[in-house]
């Protein structure tokens, strides 16, 4: 099943089974939305798909006032570049009002935001923000790979009364995995092992993951043993899972799509750093976009992005081979 | 009611007695909670800094009055005289106002960010305008529930230049959500008229633009207020629609305690006072009508005196949160 195809069975099994559930955002009923994530959903449950004009802001207030006073919405951000336009929203409301308001209230929203680079989209259709709701207090941030766990952590979030910003790459709609039927959950802040090494983990979420398995079965070639580790949800962080693997390989390189500076690398360093310096052979590699806008032609944007050599050369440089 | 200055021909008789002393009580209950927040940020009792709605009661109360416990608002920094106008306790306001434990939001919101979820009350906001898309969200989740709520959304002159305002307005309009618009003109933004930075008269006409009502009343009167805020509401509550209602008002205090004011002078600030002050207004027309005596006047003065002092002991006898309570009530899930 496809990545899309994983979010679209999540929706309609939570939306089957609690009518609070309904979706709004701009373009959704004519193309099931604009990458077809929510076909036949608004056939199936009229009235709960809702187009909007093309006004963020309002969008994602329209399902935080609504999460507020009994529903349990999900908003779609068409392309995550566009949280810009209502980072007030976002930033100063969802994310704080349970808390300002000393707990009173519960914020069940989900904000599906489809992020990525790779498709010559440009600066405004490429970002990967996450490291941006990663910073902002009071709100859940998940970046499922796999279909799996596209379809068990949308359940997750749909079902969690905390508001989620849920990002999924848009070259990774295709991408074909088994998707277990009914009941799957992917409980938020669980991290999973998604290949074993002893030699070295290599820590990524996302469309990282990809880029590491691959270049995990190339160190394999080479006799190193990669530990790959997807993160799934990067706030809460499972950092459990990562020093587990890191105090067995003593060495670790953050994969990440996002730009390198500030970006969650960082912080996954710095922990590292600060948690388990004792247990490092080697300093903490990141392996990240660089500092530029999304640029447009392919030889730029392909220079621009991280690629499996990047990560290959980096595991070399902390196995000092 | 597009636009137009209403000249109501208001029956008090339907009012009824006890309904025109109840607005006046709540009236005098936010001047005088006002007056005392004032006092007290002046003697150093409340942190931070405090916006006060001296002046605008009529608005508060007026239109309050014809909602139900279980209709939302959404209010403004400039937000205690909402609060107290759809219920809020007075307590738990000034222990929120002292950084208290026992306040509304358990120390963690302040004077900015009081909310009483149990009665509607959707939460005052620290950014100006941030009350419009909560309460689109609000009226959406009204329609989608199919009950007969109603959603106001209270806003400054100085929100209405902001896109939520136009967002919100467009998206209420177009789904015929149960929302009524509340502008509070009261002639400044912060520091800065309305004069100049609106390019219309009467902020109600933008509703043109949205093909929805609009109406602009005298906001210091406050039965002007009551009779358009009723209609509007019983209107929504039909499932008419949204509509927009502007409350010429004026802004009596600083845009916060202690704002030096070196836009405006004090002559003007003081004709206002003397001319146009709602809670005065109204007392003269219940006196002419011979149903406020002064015996009855401070009656009622004082209980609300004595409330507030009740308020004002509970808030003071409260203990400050423990610090390690910053990290509480952030999520439920974890």
């Amino acid at each position: 099943m496809s990545s899309s195809a994983a979010l679209a069975e999540a929706l309609q099994e939570e939306m089957s089974i609690d009518e609070t559930i309904f979706i709004i955002g701009e373009d959704l009923i004519s193309h099931g939305g604009i990458f077809g994530q929510f076909k036949n959903l608004s056939e199936k449950f009229p009235g709960r798909v809702i187009d909007t004009p093309i006004s963020e802001t309002c969008i994602i207030g329209a399902g935080l006032g609504a999460a507020l006073t009994g529903m349990r919405p999900l908003v779609d951000m068409h392309f995550a570049d566009f949280v810009t336009c209502a980072m007030d929203e976002i930033a100063n409301q969802t994310a704080k009002i349970r808390y300002m308001f000393g707990g009173q209230v519960k914020v069940p929203l989900v904000i599906w935001a489809p992020d990525g680079a790779g498709l010559r989209a440009a600066a405004h259709h490429s970002q990967s923000l996450e490291s941006w709701f990663v910073h902002t207090p009071g709100i859940k941030v998940v970046v499922p790979s796999e279909p799996a766990d596209v379809k068990g952590l949308t359940k997750a979030a749909i079902r969690d009364d905390d508001p989620v910003i849920f990002f999924q790459h848009k070259k990774l709609f295709a991408k074909e995995g088994p998707v277990p039927e009914g009941e799957h959950i992917v409980p938020l802040g669980k991290a999973s092992v998604k290949r074993s090494g002893d030699h070295v983990t290599l820590i990524t979420y996302g469309s990282g993951l990809y880029m590491c398995l691959e270049a995990s079965n190339e160190l394999a070639r080479m006799g190193i043993e990669a530990e790959v580790i997807d993160l799934r949800t990067l706030k809460p962080l499972d950092f459990d899972t990562i020093a587990r693997s890191v105090k067995k390989t003593n060495r670790a390189v953050v994969v990440h799509e996002a730009c390198l500076s500030g970006g969650f690398g960082a912080e996954v360093a710095a922990r590292i750093g600060s948690e388990l310096f004792d247990d490092l052979d080697a300093p903490v590699i990141r392996v990240a976009a660089k500092d530029v806008p999304m640029p447009f032609s392919p030889t730029l944007e392909d220079f621009v992005l991280p690629k499996v050599e990047d990560i290959i050369k980096a595991v070399q440089q902390v196995t000092y081979r | 009611m597009r636009g137009e200055k209403l000249k109501p021909v208001i029956d008090m008789k339907s009012i009824g007695l006890e309904m025109l002393l109840s607005l006046y009580r709540k009236m005098v209950t936010i001047r005088q909670f006002e007056t005392l927040a004032g006092e007290m940020f002046a003697a150093g009792k409340i942190p931070g800094f405090i916006h006060l709605s001296i002046g605008q009661e009529a608005s508060s109360v007026g239109v309050c009055s014809v909602l139900r416990p279980d209709d939302y608002i959404t209010t403004t920094h400039r937000g205690h005289g909402h609060v107290i106008a759809k219920g809020g306790d007075l307590k738990r306001m000034f222990a929120e106002l002292m950084g208290r434990k026992t306040g509304y939001c358990k120390g963690k919101g302040g004077s900015m960010h009081i909310a009483d979820f149990s009665i509607g009350i959707l939460g005052a906001n620290g950014v100006v305008a941030g009350g419009f898309p909560i309460a689109v969200g609000a009226g959406l989740s009204i329609k989608l529930r199919k009950t007969d709520q109603v959603a106001v959304c209270f806003f400054g002159d100085g929100a209405s230049n902001r896109g939520t305002f136009h967002e919100a307005l467009n998206m209420a309009a177009i789904w015929n959500l149960p929302i009524l618009f509340v502008c509070e003109n009261n002639c400044y933004a912060s520091t800065t008229r309305t004069s100049y930075a609106c390019s219309i008269t009467h902020i109600a006409t933008r509703a043109n633009g949205y093909n929805i009502p609009g109406l602009s009343v005298d906001g210091n009167d406050i039965l002007a207020v009551r009779q358009a805020a009723d209609e509007a509401i019983a209107r929504a509550r039909r499932g008419e629609g949204p509509a927009l209602l502007e409350n010429k008002t004026y802004r009596r205090r600083g845009h916060f305690e202690g704002d030096p004011q070196k836009y405006r002078t004090q002559e003007e600030v003081a004709e206002w006072e003397r001319k146009n002050d709602p809670l005065f207004r109204f007392a003269a027309l219940l006196r002419r009508r011979k149903i406020l005596t002064s015996e009855l006047e401070n009656e009622i003065k004082e209980k609300v005196d004595c409330e507030l002092k009740e308020a004002i002991k509970f808030a003071e006898e409260s203990e400050f949160p423990k610090p390690e309570e910053a990290l509480d009530d952030m999520f439920i899930n974890l």
